[in-house]
């Protein structure tokens, strides 16, 4: 429980953070929140020589809706996106998310940037992310760049980052109207990761038909996994119990889950359908009540 | 008389150690720090079963801060690689051949802090030739399988066979019997998980050759007797400090190999050895609890009257048998498994196996297996009741012992002391709207609906023990209390036992308030330390209230009776014309003339009658001259997910009774505590190793504590049946709920899907697990 030798440096700017990623290269990792990264470090299963403390970067904190955007820090912390008037009232799909991570007292440290970057596929925030098509903006030695949330994910502990960028925000596309999301997790106790998990985002047309679909799952495959088929199934259908079992049963057929102590794969399949049916249903409550 | 209150028996009296333990100034090992302190730490072996070829220390010993690696090679030579457990087993304190199970201790290494220890555990090498585990008591019990334990003469893995109760009559009846019911049950392996893991801090002074070492122990005077016998050491120069310990349950009888190679290095280097486990290593490594293979008969008429019981268990011992029973109970007190319940004969037999797991077999509040005698009868009664048709609770009313028929003697010879229990299982019925209950759960299951109610009607043994049958190593499980009085009227009391959480401090501070008459914020009570402390047993089992409880007021009584003397001098009255009454000595017929506790301390040290010793102060050691057997009903209600396989516990209600309630806030806390306990195996708890005897659980992120929001609210209720041969009419309550409420779980669970024909399932019911059956039984959603 106590991890290898290690330096620490405390970045004061975003340049300087990428400064120093730059010099020790593969040797250096980011810490923002540190609740993945040292429970790591701990069991000797990361042993990076040098720590970059992010958390004195000014300007990565906030939570703001402009130009059709709402925009988050990638520090963030999940305790703040969970008390946030705005997420709550306006995207509480990611409010559900938020606080069903963890407990509290990793909820006050964790970031939803370092949930992401982490690219763990049991970790909560991507199956939102995907589900609400949002964007991960990414500052680097040479620049910004947008990265869509499709192409973010590449395998497990993987992400589109390169070593030397850093994740400062996470843009989600302002609700239309008539829509709701929610996330619905099932865990073995508080605190444990998912043994399957799902977050459903829907839209409305004025005939009450479903004009957009999001549907992202956690922890039943090799990395965060959208759920295409069923999301097509979805669309412009009008929605019913029938229907959302169908998309259900199709996104539990998109898992890949491996047995482990959390089950075997057939029962986490179940509960991946059945927390698709349920977010399905929630979403549906909250966009008709929208 | 004194303005300050009293608050003896049955006050719900603050905990006097809760003040420091909120502010974070409790005392526990690893706040000791000494100076010029040296860390150990220990390398572990990654294999549950292999020769070791060879040990190389030099790159570790090569780092800067090292100061010393030792081996089994080394504690060889001085006599130390083995110690012997508290059941005449013998253990490995490191190996000199082989490792025998996963995490076991190979090496230790010191150095100067406590980060250099760990990283020089990882540059000890070892190289280690895998020998195949067996990992599987029924296949060790195999001829050809592998053994554990060749250093031992029988070349078997068995360890022991055990029985009580009368085979023959048993056999007969069950050859008679109109109705048989059978069921294997097995309850897996758990880990007491103590929020203070274990470890030590020994300091050798050479200038007055004395020994200290602070220790995680909840048995310091048992502990340091072991010590003395095994080094050699004299007793007196032996001390040993159980600080403040941050919970037992059991884990913290048994002596650990730290505990020995930490001594072992204080005294060859001559500088004071801290050594604290991780919570890895306490998870994976300590002794655990529990793993009984149980097959369990039930002889019945048609009617619903059982007439017998049989029972045959396979126990997992590990690769040690380092259980903490008394001597002649390798099974512990599992034989009180006829329960509640009037029976003509039962017969209970086991076999201890070695495995190439941890050992251990501690009594993880569980009173020495009586978590799994209790189990094992109110499944069964459960499994009859399902055979024959009848409700739970009316099989239970049918078969209790009846309430005239104590002190009673059971079929395995044990002879409960006192228990009401159709009172108690009437008053929780009524309690919870138990018809109510059933109705709905009848409309429930019309609409698809799985709900289930389940009850647990348990009888507990406790307060080992007496000296004719209880014994740990030859040493006699009586207990102690010595009690002084001050001159102005406050007393401290030291007693045998060790508190980890159980309120001692306030719990034998009201026994002496009550007996004396003296206020209890007044009364200070100590422990833990040998050098001050009457020898004793230690906390377990829910001993200390039958055992040092009983000392406690028997030692108070014995200064009653000199105060009496005193205030019949006072008073100049003869001491037969005195009555205690109201917490004063009272001249008969006329109780204004009185004198109080106060008055008479003062006394007893500046004006005491001539012939009598001056001072206030007595000793007792309680043998107690049999075992307590609190009781309880507890009913659960629970539905199911069908989507999940969620298990929602939506109320549970427990009547206990311990007989005479010192303070209803502690034990109101116990059995909160006790049934959280008892839901965390249900439901969540088990220890899990792979084909290679890797251990799968050795984290919390995968052994599931339940934290607040897995735990349901809890209900408590109680009865109170005196204790007729305790001083106090008390018996034990720290362990009934941890042993009372798994089968009322399990049998709500099991209720709410007897309709599909499901009769049992074993601990712990996981949601994976019982998605599983309810997609056999065709009602999975
Ligand atoms: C007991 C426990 C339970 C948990 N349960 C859950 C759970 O149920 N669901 C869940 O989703 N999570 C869970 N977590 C994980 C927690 O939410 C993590 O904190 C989160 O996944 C990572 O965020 P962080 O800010 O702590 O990142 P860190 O631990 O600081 O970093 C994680 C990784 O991402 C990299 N990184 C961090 N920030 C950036 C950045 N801005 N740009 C690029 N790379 C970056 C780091 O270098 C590191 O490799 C749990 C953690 C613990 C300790």
């Amino acid at each position: 429980m106590i991890p290898a030798p290690f330096s620490y440096r405390r970045a004061a700017s975003i340049e300087e953070a990428i400064a120093l990623l730059q010099q020790y290269g593969g040797d250096a990792k980011i810490l923002s929140g540190g609740q993945s990264l040292i429970p790591m470090m701990k069991f000797r299963l990361a042993e990076p020589a040098v720590i970059v403390d992010i958390n004195g970067v000014p300007g990565l904190d906030t939570i703001e809706e402009h130009n059709g955007l709402l925009a988050i820090g990638g520090l963030v912390r999940e305790t703040t996106l969970e008390r946030s008037p705005l997420i709550r009232q306006q995207y509480p799909i990611i409010a559900d998310t938020a606080e069903v991570i963890a407990d509290p007292l990793v909820r006050n440290l964790a970031t939803v940037g370092g949930n992401l970057a982490h690219g763990d596929p049991a970790n909560d925030h991507p199956a939102t992310m995907l589900a609400l098509r949002a964007e991960v903006v990414a500052r680097g030695p040479s620049g910004e760049r947008v990265i869509p949330i499709d192409e973010f994910f590449v395998d497990t502990f993987t992400t589109a980052l390169a070593p030397d960028e850093i994740l400062t925000e996470i843009r989600v596309p302002a609700p239309p109207p008539h829509c709701g999301g929610a996330y619905m997790k099932f865990e073995r106790k508080v605190g444990d990761y998912a043994v399957a998990a799902a977050a459903a985002f829907l839209a409305l047309d004025e005939a009450g038909k479903i004009a957009r679909a999001g549907i992202g799952l956690t922890n039943v495959y090799h990395k965060p996994l959208r759920a295409e088929a069923a999301e097509r199934a979805l669309l412009g259908q009008a929605p019913s119990d029938e229907l959302f079992r169908a998309a259900a049963e199709l996104a539990a057929q998109a898992a890949d889950p491996t047995s482990d102590l959390r089950g075997p794969a057939e029962y986490k399949r179940a509960v991946a359908r059945t927390m698709t049916l349920r977010a399905l249903q929630k979403a549906l409550s909250r966009a008709r009540a929208a | 008389m004194t303005t300050t209150p009293i608050r003896g028996l049955g006050h719900p009296v603050k905990r006097k150690e809760d003040p420091r333990f909120i502010r974070g100034k409790g005392t526990y090992v690893d706040d000791i720090k000494l100076p010029g302190m040296l860390y150990l730490d220990i390398v572990r072996s990654p294999y549950a079963h292999a020769r070791i070829k060879r040990i190389d220390p030099s790159k570790a010993l090569a780092m800067p801060g090292v100061v010393d690696v030792i081996t089994g090679a080394e504690l060889e030579k001085a006599g130390l690689a083995w110690m012997p457990t508290l059941m005449s087993d013998r253990q490995m304190v490191l190996p000199t051949e082989r490792v025998v199970y996963y995490a076991q201790e190979v090496a230790a290494v010191v150095a100067t802090d406590r980060y250099t220890a760990a990283d020089a555990v990882l540059a000890v090498e070892v190289e280690y030739e895998p020998l195949t585990p067996v990992l599987d008591p029924f296949k060790a019990l195999e001829p050809g399988a592998p053994l554990v334990r060749p250093d031992r003469e029988q070349k078997t893995n068995h360890i022991w066979h055990w029985e009580a109760g009368d085979k023959e009559k048993t056999d007969r009846i069950f050859q008679e019997a109109e109705v048989v019911v059978s069921q294997d049950l097995y309850i897996p392996r758990i880990h007491v998980c103590s929020i203070e893991t274990c470890g030590c801090v020994v300091n050798y002074d050479r200038a007055t050759d004395k020994l200290t070492i602070w220790m995680t122990s909840q048995a310091p005077h048992a502990h340091r007797t072991v010590f003395s016998l095994v080094s050699g050491i004299p007793e007196h120069k032996i001390r040993i400090i159980s600080p403040d310990i941050g919970g037992g349950f059991g884990g913290k009888v048994p002596v650990y190999p730290g505990y020995v190679i930490a001594t072992y290095a204080a005294l060859k280097l001559g500088k004071p050895i801290k050594w604290i486990e991780d919570r890895s290593e306490n998870l994976q490594a300590d002794s655990f609890a529990r793993d009984y293979h149980i097959h369990a008969e039930l002889a019945a008429t048609r009617d619903g009257k059982i007439r017998a019981m049989r029972v045959h268990t396979v126990a997992d011992h590990g690769a040690f048998d380092a259980a903490a029973n008394p001597s002649k109970f390798p099974a512990g007190l599992f034989s009180v498994c006829t329960g509640s319940y009037d029976m003509e004969a039962a017969h209970v037999a086991v076999d201890g196996v070695y495995t190439n797991k941890p050992p251990g077999g501690v009594a993880y509040r569980c009173s020495f297996r009586v978590t799994e005698a209790v189990h094992t009868i109110e499944r069964m009664v459960d499994v009859l009741a399902d055979e024959l048709g009848m409700d739970p609770a009316e099989i239970r009313f049918k078969n209790f012992i009846r309430p005239e028929q104590f002190p009673y003697k059971s079929p395995t010879g044990w002879e409960y002391d006192s228990g009401n229990y159709p009172a108690t299982l009437q008053k929780a019925l009524d309690a919870i709207g138990y018809q109510e209950l059933r109705r709905e759960q009848a409309e429930r299951r019309a609409r698809g609906e799985l709900m289930g109610i389940g009850i647990s009607t348990f009888t507990e043994i406790v307060g080992a023990g007496p000296s004719h049958t209880f014994d740990i190593l030859g040493i006699k499980m009586f207990d102690s209390a010595e009690i002084r009085v001050h001159p102005t009227g406050s007393a401290i009391v030291r007693i045998g036992v060790q508190t980890q959480g159980q309120g001692h401090e306030t719990t034998f501070a009201q026994i002496v308030a009550e007996e004396l008459g003296l206020p209890v914020e007044n009364i200070l009570v100590e422990h833990g330390d040998t050098d001050t402390a009457p020898y004793g047993l230690g906390t377990y089992a829910s001993r200390s209230t039958p055992v040092a409880g009983a000392a406690t007021a028997v030692a108070a009584r014995k200064i009653r009776e000199k105060a009496r003397l005193i205030a019949a001098h006072l008073l100049e009255v003869s001491p037969d014309d005195l009555e205690w009454h109201d917490y004063a000595f009272r001249v008969k017929g006329s109780p204004d003339r009185f004198k109080t506790m106060q008055e008479i301390a003062f006394a007893a040290y500046t004006n005491f009658p001539q012939g009598l010793e001056g001072g206030l102060e007595a000793v007792c050691y309680y043998d107690p001259p049999n075992m307590t057997f609190p009781f309880g009903a507890y009913v659960c209600v629970v539905d199911i997910d069908r989507g999940t396989g969620l298990v929602k516990v939506r109320e549970f209600l427990a009547v206990d009774d311990c007989g005479t309630i010192i303070n209803p806030m502690i034990v109101e806390g116990q059995i909160h505590g006790g049934l959280t306990m008892g839901m965390a195996p249900a439901l969540l708890e088990e220890i899990v190793y792979d084909d290679n005897g890797t251990i799968l659980t050795g984290t919390f992120m995968d052994y599931l504590l339940p934290t607040a929001v897995e735990t349901p609210h809890w209900k408590t209720d109680k009865t109170v049946t005196p204790s007729p041969h305790h001083p106090l009419g008390a018996k034990g309550v720290g362990e009934s709920p941890t042993i009372g409420a798994p089968p009322a779980i399990v049998n709500a669970v099991v209720d709410a899907l007897s309709h599909l024909g499901v009769r049992h399932i074993d601990i712990p019911i996981t949601p994976a697990k019982l998605y599983q059956l309810l997609a056999e039984k065709g009602v999975a959603e």
